[in-house]
């Protein structure tokens, strides 16, 4: 079971022959739109058709992705695609992602743009289209036939009075040698024959009977073991390390100490393991840590860089002149990742070059950070992505693969570093803890005129990119800076509407110099966010910022509904005016026979249980994906205790690749939330992180009361698709504070709502 | 480092380990496979579960040593890809799962309490799931498939 890949090695057992490799690995926008989803120019040209697939002579067809999976199904539909888009059945793909060595630079896997990189008409969708009109072209001159009486099936072309061909006949082990036909046809929906079906994940029986190769796995030959040792302390320092201390470990090869980085390597696994708990590292302590009691107060007075997202100018004037103005402030705490899995990578760093098997989302940046962090030239930096533990956004997964870097150098063997919950726990880049101010002013007739909206996020390093390896832990402790807030004052917007973190809400007109690229209809809108520096790495996590905002954003919408005792539906209803928000909203009241009343419900009782439902909707990111979601609950008054019956959700995310893997993405999603919401948060003390385990972060088990899931998927063929991951997440908080408020007239306006959390609520309704 | 003989999925390994390593780092390092994993290393979220005399113990705690002469069940040792178990079976129906990476502790786990107690009542069941996490919330599909299971068991 031992392995050693070589990039020979790889080029002869993948079947196909098709990506040259320059010497030169240059990093430049490919597609216009430049951002870390996108597919970028390296030593694998994107603009050339072999660079994302080839043709075997015996028909099967090797795919190449810079989009990989995660357990999201992502290898799954990207094969399904490649099929579709190539007439041939799915089991005669084979894809390959995420290897610096051979597939295309796209960027990251993340922030829900696997599906609208590679689905819609450019990238990978547009390769595989291309190939097929280039193959049904090269038929038609081979049989003499018009194109257009030729018919495809499983690879085969056919022509309708006699003749066939297959691709392996007509392409097979040969280049296309053409580029990437921007024009070329995507097959229709209403024609799919594998796309939209719900063919089970590859990886599913393997999963099972525990076969699957996850990077935990991963054995090359001579690999020795590492564990590191991170600062006990927030911004701690090494002073000294004392490496006698571990010299009575058998099979200890090298104490690492780099800067502020320390490590170990050891033969065995469980030798490391104990060298990192005993080893002696004099820490020079950190400056300390704000209060948590009082960070939402601090994170609001820190020097912020700002940015207004929309400003109509009248907000001051238009609050005035208000019958009723409302205000009301939200607090999201630092969440964890908290993968499963505590991360793990192997490294080889040899005196000329490296390879890396990284759990990363983004292989080519790695392969940029393990360039800086080695000193090694780009061009002989090979990062391999294999699949580690459900990440969710930027969890250890780089930082683990630096880990590996630099003790692999350090002892010139391929070194696994396996992390510990602890030490992703105490240093991993959290999801951004959050204050939003929200203000509304109601006009006479009991309509919203104005919504002015001000958010905090605290923020520090983030994904490492091609260039900011100190963006996560390993990086920085090695001596690179994380990216940091420089303060800036607002400048009035211009351009596009940008909310691509759902700051601005769905219910204002969202215009800038005339253009509205929002989804509601209130004018009068003002959207200012602050960035402040953060004293914990953060990163995206997933549906980050959208979540937080969100949150604010339509529990507020509630909060205003109950003013005026307008149902909360009707409320939404009356002041959305994107079709795609209204039929979602409408699809999920239906379906749970939502009754239309205003909030909080008539006869509440102030003490048992009291029972509840509320909505929350989003157009994920402002176009990449719409939901509704109705969450029943019920409160125990006495406890705090909050307990979810059933969710219906409305779903559209455009033309639906896989039904069933999209549902379980949303009942995933649901539930990661319905955990979020009711309990996931990071806790300190004035010096360090004290949620350090299970025990004291806590993570909804699956010993829990379940609720039931309705899932209404709205199926848009004609339209672009978009993303789906994390579009169900990003409104959970938000539905459930509402059915609390519903069922109790409280507003719990922090997350997590914690028992005691929605006691002080409820105490607090008077 | 002392002699060791264990017994895993029907096959005894002679091996010379440190008798304190823990037994996962074993089944992973020494006999490399796959169904146990390293999930938080404190016998907190269940990744690393193995069956052992018909238990559900977290190996990532548990010293190599004290399991001699017993035998070690895992997740691979239940069926294979060609003939899964029954409750293998059920998940793969059921498509319960996402990244996976838990699947040790959630089928061994549910699988033990029924051979156990083959009528175990719901709330038995979220007892006995109570320490085990899933942290892409598969919970609806995987409590569906042990359902099924529990189902066709009896």
């Amino acid at each position: 079971m031992k392995r050693e890949i070589s990039r020979r090695d790889f080029i002869k057992t993948s079947g196909a022959l098709v990506v040259s490799f320059s010497a030169s690995s240059l990093v430049e926008p490919f597609a216009i739109a430049q951002g870390p989803f996108d597919t970028h120019k390296s030593h694998v040209d994107p603009e050339k058709l072999d660079s994302w697939l080839a043709v075997a002579s015996d028909g099967t067809v090797t795919a190449y992705t810079g989009k990989c999976d995660f357990g999201q199904g992502m290898y799954t539909v990207q094969t399904q695609l490649v099929a579709e888009e190539l007439c041939v059945s799915f089991s005669s793909v084979k894809l390959i992602q995420c290897d610096t060595s051979v597939t295309p630079d796209q960027g990251t896997t993340s922030g829900s743009q696997s599906t609208p990189t590679n689905f819609n008409s450019r990238n990978l969708a547009q390769a595989a289209a291309t190939a097929r009109e280039t193959l049904i072209g090269m038929a038609a001159q081979k049989l003499g036939v018009p194109a257009d009486q030729l018919t495809i099936e499983n690879g085969v072309v056919s022509a309708k009075r006699g003749g066939r061909v297959s691709y392996g006949e007509l392409v097979g082990e040969r280049h296309f040698e053409i580029k990437v036909n921007s024009s070329a046809k995507r097959r229709s929906p209403s024609d799919w024959k594998v796309l939209g079906k719900s063919i089970p994940s590859t990886d599913r029986v393997a999963l099972m009977t525990g076969t699957f190769e996850f990077v935990h796995n991963i054995q090359v030959p001579g690999m020795v073991h590492g564990r590191v040792v991170r600062p006990p302390e927030i911004g701690a320092t090494v002073a000294s390390v004392d490496e006698k201390s571990v010299q009575h470990i058998p099979g200890l090869i090298k104490v690492v100490v780099r800067k502020n980085f320390v490590g170990v390597v050891a033969e065995k696994q469980w030798q490391a393991a104990q060298a990192a708990k005993d080893l002696k590292v004099d820490w020079k302590r950190g400056p300390g840590l704000p209060s948590q009691k009082d960070f939402y107060d601090y994170v609001r007075k820190q020097p912020s860089r700002d940015s207004m997202l929309v400003n109509s100018k009248d907000v001051d004037g238009k609050l005035k002149s208000a019958t009723q103005v409302l205000k009301a402030t939200y607090s999201h705490p630092y969440q964890a990742h908290g993968s499963i899995g505590s991360s793990c990578a192997v490294a080889d760093v040899q005196a000329d070059h490296a390879t890396v098997w990284s759990p990363t989302q983004s292989v080519y940046p790695t392969q940029h950070g393990v360039s800086a962090l080695t000193g090694l030239p780009l061009d002989s930096v090979r990062v391999i992505f294999v699949r580690g533990s459900g990440c969710y956004g930027l969890n250890a997964a780089d930082t683990v693969s630096f880990d590996a870097a630099l003790l692999s150098q350090a002892v010139h063997k391929p070194v696994r570093v396996q992390l510990t919950r602890h030490d992703e726990f105490i240093s991993e880049n959290y999801g951004s803890a959050c204050v939003i101010e929200q203000q509304a002013g109601i006009n006479a007739s009991g309509t919203i005129d104005v919504w002015d909206c001000e958010t905090w996020a605290a923020s520090l390093g983030g994904r490492p990119g091609y260039d900011k390896p100190g963006n996560v832990l390993t990086g920085m402790l090695a001596g690179f800076d994380p990216e940091t807030i420089t303060p800036r004052a607002a400048v009035e917007p211009t351009g596009e509407l940008r909310n691509g973190n759902n700051a601005v809400p769905s219910y204002v007109m969202g215009c800038i110099s005339g253009k509205c690229g929002g989804t509601g209809s209130v004018q009068s809108e003002r959207v200012l966010t602050h960035a402040v520096k953060s004293p914990f790495f953060t990163g995206p996590l997933r549906s980050p910022l959208r979540l937080q905002n969100t949150f604010a954003h339509e529990c507020f919408m509630d909060e205003i509904s109950a003013r005026v005792k307008a149902d909360p539906v009707a409320y939404r209803l009356q002041h959305l005016k994107e079709t795609r928000m209204i039929d979602v909203v409408k699809a999920a009241a239906r379906t749970a026979n939502w009754e239309a009343r205003p909030s909080p419900k008539d006869g509440l009782a102030r003490t048992a249980i009291a029972t509840g439902r509320g909505i929350a909707c989003v157009a994920y990111e402002g176009d990449n994906g719409y939901a509704a979601l109705v969450a029943e609950i019920e409160v125990d008054q006495a406890s705090g205790g909050v307990q979810a019956k059933r969710f219906v959700i409305a779903h559209d995310c455009g033309p639906i690749s896989n039904p069933d893997g999209l549902r379980n993405q949303i009942e995933g999603g649901i539930l990661q939330g319905m955990s979020r919401a009711l309990g996931e948060e990071i806790t300190w003390d004035d010096r360090k992180v004290t949620s350090i385990d299970w025990r004291s972060y806590h993570s909804l088990s699956l010993g829990i009361q379940l609720p039931t899931i309705d899932i209404v998927l709205i199926d848009r063929p004609t339209t672009e698709a978009t993303g789906a991951g994390e579009t169900a997440i990003t409104v959970v908080a938000a539905a459930i504070g509402n059915a609390i408020f519903d069922a109790t007239g409280a507003c719990v306006r922090e997350v997590p709502f914690t028992p005691d959390r929605v006691k002080a609520a409820l105490a607090a309704r008077g | 480092m002392a002699p060791i003989s264990l017994k895993v999925n029907g096959q005894v390994h002679r091996l010379d380990v440190d008798p304190e390593t823990p037994l996962l780092y074993v089944l992973s390092d020494e006999l490399q496979l796959r169904g146990p994993k390293f999930g938080c290393g404190i016998a907190q979220c269940g990744a690393c579960t193995v069956i052992i005399s018909g238990r559900a113990v977290r190996s990532c705690v548990m010293p190599v040593s004290t399991v001699q002469e017993q035998e070690v069940t895992t997740l691979e040792g239940l069926g294979t890809s060609d003939k899964p178990h029954a409750i293998q079976q059920a998940f793969i129906d059921e498509g319960a799962a996402q990244c996976g990476f838990c699947l040790s502790g959630v089928i061994l786990t549910a699988k033990s309490l029924l051979d156990e107690n083959p009528k175990a009542t719901e709330e038995q069941m979220h007892e006995a799931m109570s320490n085990v996490l899933c942290r892409c919330f598969t919970h609806m599909r995987m409590m569906r498939a042990i359902k099924r299971y529990q189902e066709k068991r009896a």
